[in-house]
């Protein structure tokens, strides 16, 4: 691919479609017997999503290799039974639902953190967090495993630095300084190894509650935060927006 | 950025080339570490001469302002000059017993390194690499190269179809690599990465070096067939341009822009090959 950038500047790459063999990755994969985690939320009407996400997940995420689906949603009773092939696993997580989907939002970060503390790093090696109202068509295969891996926005890719819509207000946790700021990343789909995923939700949930104490939220609310934790902790690899597409655009 | 040349392999590791990496964020994020860099190399006989020229040239260019622990192997202690190192640079020498021919000490090699891993844990070494004595930096080589797993690509191989890579082709050696496989052709000059994988992988060469000697059998290339059959199985995280080992003989090709490492002219006659 010589159309677009497969390097960052700090030498992560880029993984767009053309730059790998999935034959070589999964070799690799295979050989260290990893266990990868999907964390996801359904709350309020996105209970509508579960049976969309959890069958093409299913067929199209890390094909071949283990995964748990860890589902937290306040509605277990609208899950009907979902076929799931033999190596994956689903464990569904009754939680309670917030009032406003800012705050749902907001409180992933922390969900998460505290899963992983108590239940996901005994479970799995790497973990991602994807939001529930996507369906793949694709396969997204082993090329996103590494130690901290973020996914270019699609809305954002080509836009200018200054654009971003990071967070301007100085206030905020999750303020960005004008000018800085290598990509901006979407919430829906980050991940990394679980110790990673545990220190980023941890940050980005201090950050939230930080903000909250002062009345302040950020613009586009965890995304934000997100977004400030990896420009000060670089990912070692990122995913292109092929990985993330909003078709709302 | 740039776009002549292969920046990522097909398993997504970065192949460093100046222009691809901004030296300023690659500092920010290792100098935090604390770090120990080792250099492990080898002055063998007639070799000694190199070692001066060799540490003066790295106390200029090798990853300056990190912790560096120089190992230098050799057979004749006496003969290595004293060289006046940064402070705070620590300079080890390693006896290693006389070997009859140059091959012969080009296979034991993995031996003498993976047999000096635990001391050379002990002191502390986070990364290491293992540089050929008889070579000079010219340019910075930085934290840039640090990985997990780092070779180097050859640099009379980087613009050749793979098969005319010298791979070891008879099937009834260990560093054997059949017609259609193999990625890149690295040059023995350069490898490196964390402690632990270098001695993952001296220690297999290392087996497959004596499993070869066993069946009277020596690699078309020595210790070079064998690193190669290595990163065929056990792919680099990181691959570095020829930048980082270049052949002074060679006129430089528009591709390369830099020369970091390179070797220096000698009479091979006057070193005894």
């Amino acid at each position: 691919r010589q159309d677009v950038l497969v390097l960052t500047p700090w030498l992560a790459p880029v993984v767009w479609e053309g730059t790998f063999n999935r034959e070589i990755l999964n070799a690799q994969y295979m050989q260290k017997n990893l266990v990868t985690g999907v964390v996801t939320f359904a709350v309020k009407k996105y209970w509508f999503f579960i049976e969309g996400f959890m069958n093409s997940a299913n067929k199209y995420f890390l094909a071949g290799h283990q995964v748990n689906f860890y589902l937290f949603t306040d509605s277990p009773e609208q899950i009907s039974h979902l076929q799931m092939a033999p190596e994956n696993q689903l464990f569904v997580i009754p939680i309670q639902s917030d009032s406003e989907w800012q705050d749902i939002s907001m409180s992933r970060m922390d969900t998460i953190s505290r899963y992983i503390h108590s239940q996901f790093q005994y479970e799995v090696d790497y973990l991602y967090s994807i939001d529930i109202d996507v369906q793949l068509f694709e396969h997204i295969g082993v090329e996103i495993i590494d130690t901290l891996v973020g996914t270019i926005s699609s809305c954002q890719y080509t836009t200018q630095r200054d654009s971003k819509p990071y967070e301007p207000r100085t206030e905020s946790q999750a303020a960005v300084p004008k000018g800085e700021g290598d990509f901006y990343y979407t919430a829906s789909f980050y991940g990394g190894s679980v110790a990673e995923v545990y220190k980023v939700t941890t940050a980005c949930f201090k950050g939230i509650m930080e903000d909250k104490e002062k009345g302040i939220e950020a613009r586009w609310h965890d995304e934000s935060h997100l977004n400030k934790y990896l420009l000060y902790h670089k990912p070692t690899r990122l995913l292109s927006p092929e990985y993330y597409w909003d078709e709302g655009l | 950025r740039r776009q002549d040349v292969l920046t990522v392999t097909p398993w997504l590791a970065p192949i460093v080339w100046e222009g691809t990496f901004d030296s300023q964020i690659r500092d920010s994020l290792y100098r935090p570490l604390n770090l120990t860099i080792g250099v492990a190399a080898f002055a063998i006989g007639k070799y000694t001469r190199f070692v001066a020229g060799f540490l003066e040239s790295a106390e200029e260019h090798f990853v300056k302002g990190y912790q560096v622990n120089y190992y230098i192997f050799t057979d004749s202690p006496e003969a290595l000059p004293s060289v006046q190192l940064q402070p705070g640079q620590r300079f080890v020498t390693v006896p290693v017993k006389k070997y009859s021919s140059w091959q012969e000490i080009s296979m034991h090699r993995m031996e003498a390194i993976s047999q000096q891993v635990a001391e050379l844990s002990h002191q502390g070494v986070d990364y290491l690499f293992c540089l050929d004595i008889d070579m000079v930096f010219h340019n910075t080589w930085g934290p840039e190269t640090l990985g997990e797993r780092v070779a180097a690509i050859h640099p009379g191989y980087f613009t050749a179809p793979r098969s005319r890579f010298p791979y070891e082709r008879r099937s009834s050696s260990a560093a054997f690599i059949p017609g259609g496989e193999g990625d890149f052709y690295h040059g023995g000059a350069v490898f490196g990465g964390l402690l632990k994988e270098v001695y993952e992988l001296t220690k297999a060469r290392h087996m497959t070096i004596l499993a070869d000697k066993a069946n009277g059998i020596m690699a078309a290339w020595q210790e070079e067939s064998h690193l190669n059959r290595h990163f065929l199985s056990h792919k680099p995280s990181k691959v570095l341009s020829p930048e980082y080992l270049w052949d002074d003989k060679k006129p430089k090709p528009p591709e390369i822009h830099l020369i970091r490492f390179s070797t220096v002219v000698k009479n091979y006659k006057e070193v005894g090959n």
